[in-house]
């Protein structure tokens, strides 16, 4: 909990320092908002031309596009300044923070906190509103809660993902297309229904990279739509376990890429 | 402060070997080093580049685990405590920044603070007193990113003491400094240790670094420690001559047959003689009155080896 007040408090900083900017703030912003927003023009073009995706309607694939969005938008904004990890590496400031009696990644998830992220979110949470305003879900304290963990989970799931693509950082110098080929792709194939998706990459997307568990699963439970894959109900339950996972895999991945710099692993 | 035995490392470096195939080597960064340096030392560990100063460096801050041997610095493993030792030992790299590019460096104090977990009343009179010796007060609220160079090296000498470490160690702390600023930066690292009995561990190419601060000096080339004790004992050691430079009020001829003298050199038909004797066959004092019975002295020098001879003769023995 400590270490989470010593990251607030970083964030907070940097936060200030890019407010005294304050039209370059309102620029990165709407661009943040716009780069959201282009996925949605994607979406409402080719439900321009068919009535449904997958067995969705627009609702549906507009409600896994704002979960996913929102998710992202979060995971970019907490943990999204890990991106520069191969520059630190490269030009020795990485050291600098293995100098510090702190946890390595949350310096590096301070250290470039961008709050103009933040207009990902805003794009999402305003497609969300939209779409649970306009659909008729049969609301229950359950389904209230899982609204509500689905983002954070979805926020975790995506944050454990760029922990784990840009581990490899410390093996090959600069990965960062490859870190942002999981990242980035990532966000843009859970907002779409997985069904649409081949079969192999369908069992990368929903289980090797738990992107499934982001949007589409919680999705259909809000929704009360069966599976047309045919997962039990349930199975949108199960994104904060497999969040919990998710970290805890990213967490061990991270340690050991750490331990290979510093010379143990190897 | 800091113990050290038999320390090595080495990497891995993988090599194109035609179009597909690589090649790895191992390349010993460190062979076997071994020193101790006691608390309230000041001490500058010198070498060429690529001699192995960063990396032992490394090694001791916890960075970069060894491949052999023992460190332990305040009495703890650095690759295991790392976290631990990082509150009780400051470093400063001259080549990179430990503070907050776009922040006010006040503000950068105050996040190091948090950080360090640093008790409010220790900070302030930590922060106090740097800012008073480094004369910090003028540009506390600057950007770092607009500091100059100078400006700058003195935010980072702050940050690394704010937490009352007992252990300093500077890695080229004086790159690229103007001469002033290098003085000043000398000035308060030497107060440092004088009045706080801080231990002073620096890596330098600035042979005047070691001159105004360091009581010993190590030289490491290779990966290998060369020498490693006062650097007034290792100038005897390496380069024992001094010159005498003697002007005389009128030409003078050869002056031959004085004891301990190895070479003279004469100058301007004898006006000026320059005379190499080894410091441990006779003294300066016993020369010039031996001399100055010869012919009327008028003006004497005495000339001692520049530490970079000593250095240079030390890579090379």
């Amino acid at each position: 909990m400590a270490d989470l007040a010593i990251f607030a408090r970083l964030a907070r900083a940097q936060v200030r320092g890019q407010l005294s900017y304050r039209s370059s703030f309102v620029m990165n912003c709407f661009g943040q908002a716009l780069a959201q927003a282009n996925d949605l023009v994607v979406i409402l073009i080719v439900f321009g031309r068919v009535a449904s995706l997958g067995g969705f309607d627009i609702r549906a694939v507009l409600l896994f596009y704002a979960l996913s969005g929102m998710s992202f938008g979060l995971a970019d904004m907490a943990v999204g300044s890990i991106e520069r990890l191969p520059d630190y590496i490269r030009t020795g400031t990485f050291d600098v923070v293995l100098m510090r009696p702190l946890g390595t990644l949350l310096q590096l998830f301070a250290s470039d906190f961008q709050l103009r992220r933040i207009g990902r979110v805003l794009t999402a949470f305003g497609v969300l509103v939209y779409v649970l305003s306009t659909s008729d879900i049969h609301w229950s304290p359950a389904k209230a809660l899982l609204l509500v963990l689905t983002p954070v989970a979805g926020a975790a799931i995506f944050g454990s993902i760029f922990v784990a693509a840009n581990s490899v950082s410390f093996w090959f110098v600069d990965a960062r297309e490859l870190a942002n080929t999981v990242t980035y792709g990532g966000s843009y194939l859970t907002s779409y229904p997985i069904n649409i998706y081949a079969g192999w990459m369908r069992t990368l997307l929903a289980y090797l990279v738990p992107g499934a568990f982001v949007a589409y699963y919680p999705g259909l439970t809000l929704l009360d739509h069966a599976d047309p894959l045919g997962a039990p109900a349930w199975f949108g339950w199960l994104d904060t376990p497999v969040a919990v996972l998710a970290a805890v895999l990213a967490g061990l991945i991270w340690r050991s890429a750490v331990r290979h710099y510093r010379g143990t692993g190897s | 402060m800091i113990e050290v035995s038999e320390l090595g490392r080495t990497f891995t470096v993988t090599r194109k070997a035609g179009r597909f195939r690589r090649t790895s080597q191992e390349v010993t960064a460190v062979g076997g080093v071994s020193f101790d340096i006691d608390a309230g030392e000041t001490v500058g560990y010198i070498g060429p580049n690529g001699a192995g100063k960063s990396t032992t460096i490394k090694m001791l801050t916890g960075i970069l685990v060894p491949t052999t041997g023992r460190v332990r610095v305040c009495g703890l493993d650095p690759s295991r405590q790392r976290a631990e030792l990082a509150r009780r030992i400051g470093v400063v790299f001259g080549q990179r920044s430990q503070l907050w590019w776009d922040l006010p460096l006040a503000e950068s104090f105050e996040l190091l603070r948090h950080i360090y977990r640093v008790p409010a009343g220790e900070h302030a009179k930590q922060l106090q007193e740097c800012t008073e010796l480094l004369g910090l007060q003028a540009f506390l609220d600057t950007p770092v990113r607009q500091l100059s160079l100078g400006q700058r090296m003195r935010g980072e000498v702050t940050a690394a003491l704010l937490h009352g470490p007992e252990l300093l160690v500077l890695d080229e702390p004086t790159i690229g400094l103007d001469l002033d600023s290098k003085e000043r930066l000398r000035e308060f690292l030497a107060e440092l240790n004088t009045n706080r009995g801080t231990t002073l561990l620096l890596t330098t190419h600035d042979l005047d670094d070691i001159e105004r601060l360091c009581r010993r000096m190590m030289v490491i080339d290779h990966g290998r420690v060369l020498a490693d004790g006062p650097l007034a004992e290792l100038r005897d050691e390496v380069t024992p001559e001094r010159v005498l430079v003697v002007d005389f009020d009128r030409p003078c001829e050869e002056l031959t047959g004085l004891p301990g003298v190895r070479e003279v050199k004469v100058e301007a038909n004898g006006l000026r003689q320059q005379l190499s004797f080894r410091r441990d066959a006779t003294t300066a004092a016993a020369l010039i009155t031996m001399i100055a019975k010869r012919s009327p002295v008028h003006d004497v020098a005495v000339i001692e080896p520049d530490i970079d001879d000593v250095v240079r003769s030390l890579y090379h023995r």
